[in-house]
């Protein structure tokens, strides 16, 4: 029987529960013995001019062994050139007058951006030593929040006409598709910024060892940080090593390195010394790239029978002090701008602005819970004005299951889905009519304490870069054991436990003798690494692939020792034994097969890539109640049904999903970064930033569904974001359910208890 | 998230708490559980050059009755109060209280003493204790005095207490009707300190979060003496309050929540005695 399917208890936790991880700090290699610390010295102000920096006194401390600035960075390649891109739909523009620093030089464009870093003997040593560190800044008017910058009253970059480094907008609007409409509703909607927060926040050392600068780096990519220090340190990748121990989280924000990370592997280089930087969670929430962080304007029309006629979304994208992947993030928010459903007609536009804030990188789902944010509102709206159920109208527009592949009006070709059967199914588990009748009751009782229930039906695109593939190298060696090299880099995932499952499943090799090793480029040079859910269907089948090309070759050696022809050959993936078709006598062991190649060993090193990406799909339902006399929501149960095809393990899929769901709701409910006129951020510690947790939650209740897609041979989608983008407007929508007689048709998130109590205040005013 | 460098001295007794925080006049600071304390040094909001570690001193770690009054030593952790039978039967409010304090790890840390004498108007234990009248005893090195809960909060982070003196207990009659209370903390999370919160014990009103120290709604109370209707009485639970505005609720809001809360818990309170 297949081990794929089952529910295997992951395999990395025994070590985690028990001795514990071996994170960047906790690491005691003998390289990174009496390493000196890094600490920052980072911009106290939003938008100003450095006029001087003076180290002087942080020098004549204990334990400093010295203060670098952008002054000393003498041995860095040029900045890159003014790129081809910006301005109206080219790329994200990074060079030129757009160029970001490393250390900022004569001007900070954020409230923690980094000036200087002084190293010392001990960690506490440098904190204080950094606090000594005096820099004088004139300030400059600060550009809080997306409209300011598009607004363009101070400018960030000198030799720049705008605070808008890239857009897509169309000449003119055609409004006509609206015209014929029965009913056109419009809304202005606010898709807040939010940090990432992983548990583990930003950490790096570096020391040099053989020759080779050597990185140890929080990450969910080894190669792809070496490629990104070998360009901004001007060396050969090959002078390089870059290894990534446990990681406790990333959620997109640890894709690649960093600035801060990349500033502590100059530091090594140009002083030789070995250096630590572990971050602490204050500096975590101003310092590391954050999430969403978009306005809409949604129209949306049709007619009184429910059927949509058109959509348009125009997006503002602020990306932060600096166009990193913010820029790009609003491209994927207009693809996925039609979600699940048929349209006659999308438009969509979007503008990205720099602001003076903490720059913008994906946050899990990057892009595409903004997409999926906007539409599941629009059709709320829709569906309230002309007053049909929320579902209904949902069922009136989908994309029909004999459509696929369905190639949309923004240019996605979705390539499997039964969107209708999502939603009867998870309105069947939610038990839908009687929840609707309870909520019926309660408004005739009109106490404050109101039902609201949200549906969202999504759609979303994984492995978007499915062409670039995965690495996956396989050997057997001849004692039995089965070692995979992955491109894939699991901070959390579980690619241990999958891939060892993929292993035995072809191989017949038991779980227990199947090594995984990720995350070092000395080991696995080509990968592409965790992100963008698309791990298994491109790393896992790249070892998918691997273990057939290793079962083929092992055929070939035990007809040879069995003196067979191969196409007799069998092997037993339950025994994990080759023989002779209908002969048990000629078993041979993998161990056997592996000592009779050459070398010892069977090997395999394939990349797998797939032609397209996957469009997974699914519905949501979540209940809360509201206390519509505070205002205060309390989330009652979330029900789901998230279609990613066939699940390879119950276990860690149930895991993402939970995860992923959490997240949602607390961009829903509780989390927001938010910044004073000044642009100091409100928000940086803990106590301030309202991250979700265990006890706002309610058990989830997850429905199963698998539509398999014929882009993999697993016949697999992601899903490492779908949760993520399918609670949050689930939840927003619940919340405006819950208290829409009242006359609220919209509240912003986080739905905080005074938001939705203004809603009703404003709403019982009119 | 580091803390400045401090110099650190354990007291074995009350008694050498005291001399050490002689000795080291305004430089020092006491250590109880450190949960207001320390956060406040790693971010360095506060840089204390000497730190006089109390945490250990069991001698101020206990809850007795004394008939008409329950005293609590000032080193009590809020988990020992909410989890104390003797007030759960006499005194349900404290112990239903100190049991909303933060989450487990922060109420086997943090102390009843600590709470009191930071003297921040969003914690939870002042309100309460001035709802029950509570007195605080505090040891100075010219003797021992009783604080009226009353008169204790100064100000912001400020109290009655001088430099160098220690609360060693607080003193809480029995109410007469000990059943008749309610204790309505609003929060955002459950980890939350209050946007706002009420303590009500009989027909005392204690409220959190609603100015710049801990307060009586002293025009809800005078209406409930004057024998007005519980909602007439909370409509007024804002009155002289003057809440501040932050990231996490505006001034009018706050208004609200006080009034609502007020109403709700004088309600609960008298369904319950
Ligand atoms: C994450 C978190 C959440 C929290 N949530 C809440 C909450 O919801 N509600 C709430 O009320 N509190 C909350 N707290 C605070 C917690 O209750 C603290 O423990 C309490 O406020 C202070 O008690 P402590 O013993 O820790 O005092 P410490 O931090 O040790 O001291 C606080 C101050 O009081 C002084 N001090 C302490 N003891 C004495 C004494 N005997 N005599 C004279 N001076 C003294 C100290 O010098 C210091 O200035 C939270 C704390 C944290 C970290």
């Amino acid at each position: 029987m297949s081990i794929l399917g089952t529910r295997v208890i992951r395999t990395e936790d025994p070590r985690l529960l028990t001795v514990g991880g071996v994170y960047v700090d906790d690491l005691r290699a003998p390289e990174l013995e009496g390493a000196a610390r890094l600490t920052f010295v980072r911009s106290t102000m939003a938008h100003a001019l450095i006029t001087g920096i003076d180290a002087s006194e942080a020098l004549r401390e204990p334990g400093v062994a010295a203060v670098l600035t952008a002054g000393d960075m003498d041995d860095l390649p040029p900045p890159p050139p003014e790129s081809e891109g910006g301005g109206e739909g080219g790329p994200v523009p990074v060079g030129g007058p757009w160029s970001e620093p490393l250390l900022a030089a004569d001007r900070v464009r954020f409230v923690g951006e980094p000036i200087a870093v002084v190293i010392t003997d001990g960690g506490y040593q440098g904190e204080d030593a950094a606090e000594l560190v005096s820099v004088d800044y004139e300030p400059l008017p600060a550009v809080v929040g997306a409209r300011a910058a598009v607004a363009g009253e101070s400018l960030l970059f000198p030799g720049t006409s705008s605070n808008v480094p890239v857009s897509r907008v169309p000449d003119s609007v055609d409004d006509s598709p609206f015209a014929g409409c029965d009913v056109v509703v419009e809304q202005d909607i606010v898709n807040q910024r939010v940090a990432c927060l992983p548990m583990e926040s930003r950490a790096t050392a570096a020391a040099y060892v053989n020759g080779k600068l050597t990185i140890w780096h929080s990450s969910q990519n080894a190669q792809l940080c070496r490629l990104i220090l070998a360009g901004a340190l001007g060396m050969a990748p090959d002078q390089m090593r870059v290894i990534v121990p446990d990681v406790g989280g990333g959620f997109g924000a640890k894709v690649g390195i960093d600035r801060d990370a990349i500033i502590v592997a100059w530091a090594c280089k140009h002083t030789g010394r070995a250096l630590r930087w572990a971050e602490t969670r204050s500096e975590n929430l101003v310092g590391m790239t954050q999430g969403r962080a978009q306005l809409h304007r949604v129209k949306i029309g049709g007619n009184r029978d429910g059927r949509i006629l058109a959509y348009r979304l125009d997006v503002i994208q602020d990306t932060g002090a600096y166009p990193r992947t913010g820029g790009f993030l609003p491209g994927l928010t207009c693809l996925m701008a039609p979600g699940v459903y048929d349209l006659p007609e999308v438009q969509t536009s979007f503008r990205v602005a720099v602001t003076n804030a903490t720059p913008v990188h994906a946050y899990r789902g990057a892009g595409r819970p903004e997409a999926t944010a906007a539409i599941e509102r629009a059709v709320d709206l829709f569906a309230a004005e002309i007053g049909m159920d929320p579902a209904e109208v949902r069922r009136r527009n989908f994309v029909a299951p004999d459509k696929f592949p369905f190639a949309t009006k923004t240019g996605a070709l979705y390539d499997s889905g039964e969107y209708g059967a999502a939603l009867d199914k998870v309105l069947a588990a939610a038990g839908y009519g009687e929840l609707r009748a309870e909520q019926k009751r309660r408004r005739e009782h009109g106490g404050p304490r109101q039902l609201g229930i949200g549906v969202s039906t999504y759609v979303e695109i994984t492995a978007a870069d499915a062409g670039a593939g995965e690495s996956a190298k396989l050997v057997v060696a001849d004692d039995g054991t089965a070692t995979v090299y992955t491109g894939s880099s699991a901070h959390g995932q579980g690619h241990h436990t999958a891939w060892a499952m993929l292993v035995q499943d072809e191989l017949g090799i038991p779980m227990d003798k199947v090594t995984v090793i990720h995350g070092d480029t000395d080991l696995i040079p080509d990968g592409v690494g965790t992100y963008a859910s698309r791990s298994l269907q491109l790393g896992g089948s790249a070892v998918h692939k691997a273990a057939i090309e290793v079962k083929d070759e092992g055929r070939h050696q035990a007809a040879e020792m069995l003196e067979a022809a191969e196409a007799d050959i069998v092997l037993d993936t339950d025994t994990g034994l080759w023989q002779v078709r209908g002969d048990p006598d000629t078993a041979l062991t993998w161990a056997q097969v592996a000592g009779h190649a050459s070398g010892g060993t069977l090997i395999a090193d394939v990349r797998f890539s797939a032609d397209r990406p996957t469009f997974p799909f699914g519905a949501h339902v979540a209940v809360v109640e509201v206390d519509t006399e505070t205002g205060k929501v309390t989330l009652l149960r979330h029900v789901t049904v998230d279609d990613a095809g066939p699940v390879l393990n119950p276990v860690l899929a149930e895991g993402q999903r939970h995860g992923g769901i959490a997240q949602g709701a607390a961009q829903a409910l509780l989390e927001e970064v938010l910044y004073d006129a000044d642009g100091n951020p409100l928000t940086s510690t803990l106590a301030d930033y309202a991250a979700i947790t265990a006890t706002e939650l309610p058990s989830f209740e997850l429905v199963s569904s698998e539509t398999p897609t014929t882009l993999n041979p697993l016949g697999v989608k992601g899903i490492g974001e779908a949760g993520t983008i399918g609670s949050t407007p689930a939840i927003q929508n619940a919340v405006v359910d819950a208290v829409a007689h009242l006359g609220v048709r919209h509240i912003d998130m986080p739905a905080t208890p005074e938001r939705v109590w203004a809603a009703i205040e404003e709403a019982r005013a009119q | 998230m580091i803390p400045a460098s401090f110099a650190y001295h354990r007291a074995a007794s009350a008694d050498e708490a005291l001399s050490l925080a002689a000795e080291h006049g305004e430089d020092a600071k006491f250590l109880a559980g450190g949960h207001s304390l320390l956060p406040l040094m790693k971010l360095r909001f506060a840089a204390p050059e000497v730190i006089i570690d109390i945490g250990r001193l069991s001698e101020l770690s206990f809850i007795t009755d004394e008939g008409s009054a329950i005293r609590i030593g000032a080193l009590t952790r809020h988990h020992d109060v909410e989890h104390s039978e003797l007030l759960a039967r006499e005194i349900p409010l404290l112990a239903h209280a100190a049991g909303q304090v933060g989450d487990p790890q922060i109420r086997h840390r943090g102390t009843i003493g600590g709470s009191v004498a930071h003297g921040d108007p969003a914690s939870d234990l002042p309100a309460v204790l001035l709802a029950l009248d509570a007195t605080f005893v505090a040891r100075g090195r010219a003797g021992t005095r009783e604080i009226p809960a009353g008169e204790f909060f100064r100000s912001l982070f400020e109290t009655a207490l001088e430099p160098g003196e220690l609360l060693t207990e607080i003193v809480v009659p029995k109410p007469a009707n000990g059943a008749a209370w309610s204790f309505q903390k609003f929060t955002k999370r459950a980890i939350d300190w209050a946007i706002v919160g009420v303590a009500v014990q009989d027909d005392r009103i204690g409220l959190i979060n609603m100015g710049s120290v801990p307060l009586r709604a002293g025009r809800a109370e005078a209406a409930l003496a004057a024998g007005e209707p519980v909602a007439d009485a909370a409509a007024v639970a804002a009155e002289g309050t003057s809440p501040g505005s932050d990231i996490h609720a505006s001034r009018a809001y706050r208004e609200h929540l006080a009034r609502v809360l007020v109403g709700r818990a004088l309600e609960e309170a008298r369904s319950r005695s």
